[in-house]
């Protein structure tokens, strides 16, 4: 997609969030110096592993944080509007009407109790002034958009009665119900199978590209960050290592980790004996290491990685934290 | 697959034949009786044969509900199979009767599960974990012997003998898994079933196991069945590669021909339905429909629902396993040469769009 379409207006503005956990014996930073922004209409991916902050930062914009998890720094601004210290029922109307969520576990994120058809028309008249028969239709409309076969029956019908693809349309269909401008998608497609999978993300896609929405795509899945993604960013132990284009990052990635972890993902036809391995594992939020948070991974380590911290920095129209391209002695650069 | 297996059978250390396994999911009597439900049986596997070589991996790769996991616990005899045999170096497991005469192949047979969560007690130190398949069948006697296995174990998987000291909720998602593996490893096994063992890791963590895994089999010799549904991780890992679908056994090749010129339609949907890192901003193709459910599957070809090429034979006869290169497939479009050349991604995705 062409950003340039879009007029290039950031939608989404994160500046320096912090989010921390306050626990009796210390206080843990989750989230540490985060910013970034989404412009209208586009897809920006957010990758890590598990623990990498990514859905914190989600649920932090749309203030779902569980406590006590708080944004103890840093702001969120929506279409110039700052979202993040808004009382309760404020954010309760900017929730659904200006961002929808769709969540990993369709089944979690439906109420059991409740017909489909119900739980859509609910969402409908909250946001928008429908009478219940024009809010039904709407409904049978939505579900037959999100492609669920002969929507008039479906309607009536509770979650269980759907399959997990099914259901995940559903998701869809309550997410995008009111227009929002932004879909915060949170591993829409991690428990869905391969097949499935295909199916949920162009779905998702066409969508948001009728409807205008901008989306945030949380995943640990490279690959659906590939065909779906405009920008990425990289997370790595709540800070982010690396933002660009999807391919600038996935074909040259410039810092270490996302090198890294390119490389150790299996790829069909490349005959490799043995996949890139990055030694150890992410450090838990206690013990997050001084400097560069991946120096004692990190195969390209120097001397100024280990006390100093490196800011996103701009390289090559990407943006990444890494003392490597901020005059790294000769030597570290020679290894790379 | 029953005549034509391509690998000698003299050569299989593992041996599957027509193994069928039904589970009774029927409401409970009451419930038949009041409600007029009628039994409900699932066919989790349905004839399914295969032969791994010794040294080397066997992948069976499908969608949830495929019956995948089912066979790994049909081989290693957590289930006992509603039809067909498992034989393990020429033993027929079904033969063996009792525990006592199940326990030296058990020895020899060991599995590795998804879960490294799940799997490991947690009131247990990793050493009397690593330890207890050691004293389970007696390989060594006295405390100071097994310590020092346990030690061994826990250097070959790439982890520390002190660790031993340590409670499993001491250990990352990736060091367990490493555990469970030392674990597996301790009885000196030459065969291991590793059902979906990176499925719930992370990918840099999942390279090290998967590195892990491959380093241990060239040095052991060891022989593995690896259930997964990340066709990736299955290329990158297996000699041999089976396709399954609603229970049944659809395609099996060398690992390189089946991704390269897979056969059967439901193997090309799901190659096609991959992720690409090469082709960024490029849709992958989306393929129509959803598996049905193994209580009631599709007659015949339990495909042919969702496949482009189905005509009326495929409805009414289920398909046998015909020879293909380095394997089988068992389709019919395939049999009567009704299969268009796989071209690009493209060309599949308007075969599938045109049905």
């Amino acid at each position: 997609m062409d950003p340039a379409a879009y007029g290039n207006r950031p939608l989404l503005v994160v500046r320096d969030l912090r989010i921390e956990f306050p626990t009796r014996r210390a206080t843990l930073v989750a989230v540490d110096g985060v910013s970034f922004h989404i412009d209208e209409g586009e897809v920006l991916g957010v990758v890590g592993e598990s623990g990498a902050g990514k859905s914190l930062t989600g649920a932090a914009i749309i203030g779902l944080l569980e406590p006590p998890g708080r944004i103890a720094a840093g702001s969120v601004t929506l279409a110039g509007r700052r979202i993040d210290n808004l009382p309760y029922e404020e954010m309760r109307r900017i929730r659904g009407s200006q961002i929808g969520m769709v969540f990993q576990d369709p089944l979690t994120s439906l109420n059991p109790l409740y017909t489909v058809g119900r739980q859509l028309i609910e969402t409908l008249q909250t946001h928008l002034d429908l009478s219940q028969q024009a809010a039904r239709a709407r409904a049978i409309e939505l579900l037959g958009e999100v492609g669920i076969p002969s929507p008039q029956l479906r309607v009536d019908q509770y979650p269980h009665e759907f399959s997990g693809g099914m259901r995940q349309r559903v998701v869809i269909a309550l997410a995008l119900c009111v227009n929002p401008r932004l879909i915060i998608a949170d591993e829409p497609t991690t428990a869905l199978d391969v097949s499935i999978q295909a199916q949920i993300i162009t779905l998702l896609k066409r969508l948001c590209r009728e409807h205008g929405a901008a989306v945030m795509l949380i995943t640990h899945d490279m690959g659906v960050i590939a065909e779906t993604a405009d920008r990425v960013a990289v997370m790595y132990a709540g800070r982010i290592a690396e933002v660009g284009r999807v391919d600038q990052v996935i074909k040259r990635a410039r810092h270490p980790y996302t090198d890294g972890l390119m490389g150790s993902i299996p790829k069909v036809g490349t005959d490799a004996d043995r996949l890139t391995q990055i030694e150890g594992s992410m450090p838990r939020l206690t013990e997050i290491p001084a400097g560069c948070a991946f120096h004692p991974r990190c195969p390209k380590v120097f001397e100024r990685c280990t006390h100093e911290r490196p800011d996103l920095a701009s390289v090559d129209g990407a943006q990444v934290a890494c003392w490597l391209y901020a005059g790294a002695p000769a030597e570290a650069i020679d290894r790379v | 697959m029953s005549e034509s297996v391509a690998v000698p059978p003299a050569g299989a250390l593992v041996r599957a034949r027509d193994l069928a396994k039904t589970f009774d999911v029927s409401p409970p009597w009451l419930a038949r009786v009041l409600g007029r439900a009628p039994r409900a049986v699932l066919t989790a596997v349905d004839g399914v044969s295969f032969d791994i070589p010794p040294g080397r991996t066997f992948s069976l790769v499908g969608e949830s509900g495929c019956g995948k996991s089912t066979v790994a616990r049909l081989v290693v005899r957590l289930y006992e199979p509603t039809r067909g045999r498992v034989e393990f170096d020429g033993i027929d497991l079904a033969t063996l009767g009792s525990r006592a005469a199940m326990a030296p192949v058990r020895r020899r047979i060991q599995m590795i599960f998804q879960d490294p969560y799940a799997s490991l007690n947690p009131r247990w130190r990793v050493a009397d974990i690593v330890a207890e398949p050691i004293r389970t069948h007696r390989l060594l006697e006295g405390d100071a012997a097994i310590a020092r296995r346990v030690g061994e174990l826990l250097e070959q998987v790439r982890l520390s003998p002190v660790d031993g000291e340590k409670f499993p909720h001491e250990f990352s998602g990736g060091q367990r898994q490493r555990i469970s593996i030392a674990r597996a490893l301790a009885s000196n096994p030459d065969f291991l079933v590793c059902d979906e063992p990176t499925s719930a890791l992370d990918v840099s963590v999942q390279a090290q196991i998967l590195n892990l895994m491959r380093d241990l089999q060239r040095e052991m010799g060891l022989t593995y069945l690896f259930i997964s549904h990340d066709l990736a991780v299955v290329y990158h890992i297996s000699d041999t590669v089976g396709v399954m679908y609603l229970g049944r056994l659809v395609e099996w090749a060398a690992a390189r021909s089946l991704f390269h010129r897979p056969q059967h339609p439901y193997t090309r949907m799901l190659l096609d339905a991959i992720p690409d890192l090469e082709m960024t901003g490029k849709a992958r193709q989306a393929v129509a429909g959803e598996v049905p459910s193994p209580i009631h599957p599709p007659s015949g070809c339990h495909f042919h629902p969702r496949c482009p090429l189905a005509n009326a034979r495929c409805r009414a006869e289920a398909p046998r396993p015909r020879p293909r290169e380095g394997g089988e497939v068992a389709c019919h479009a395939v049999e009567e040469g009704r299969l268009p050349e796989r071209g690009g991604r493209a060309t599949v995705a308007a075969e599938f769009q045109a049905s």
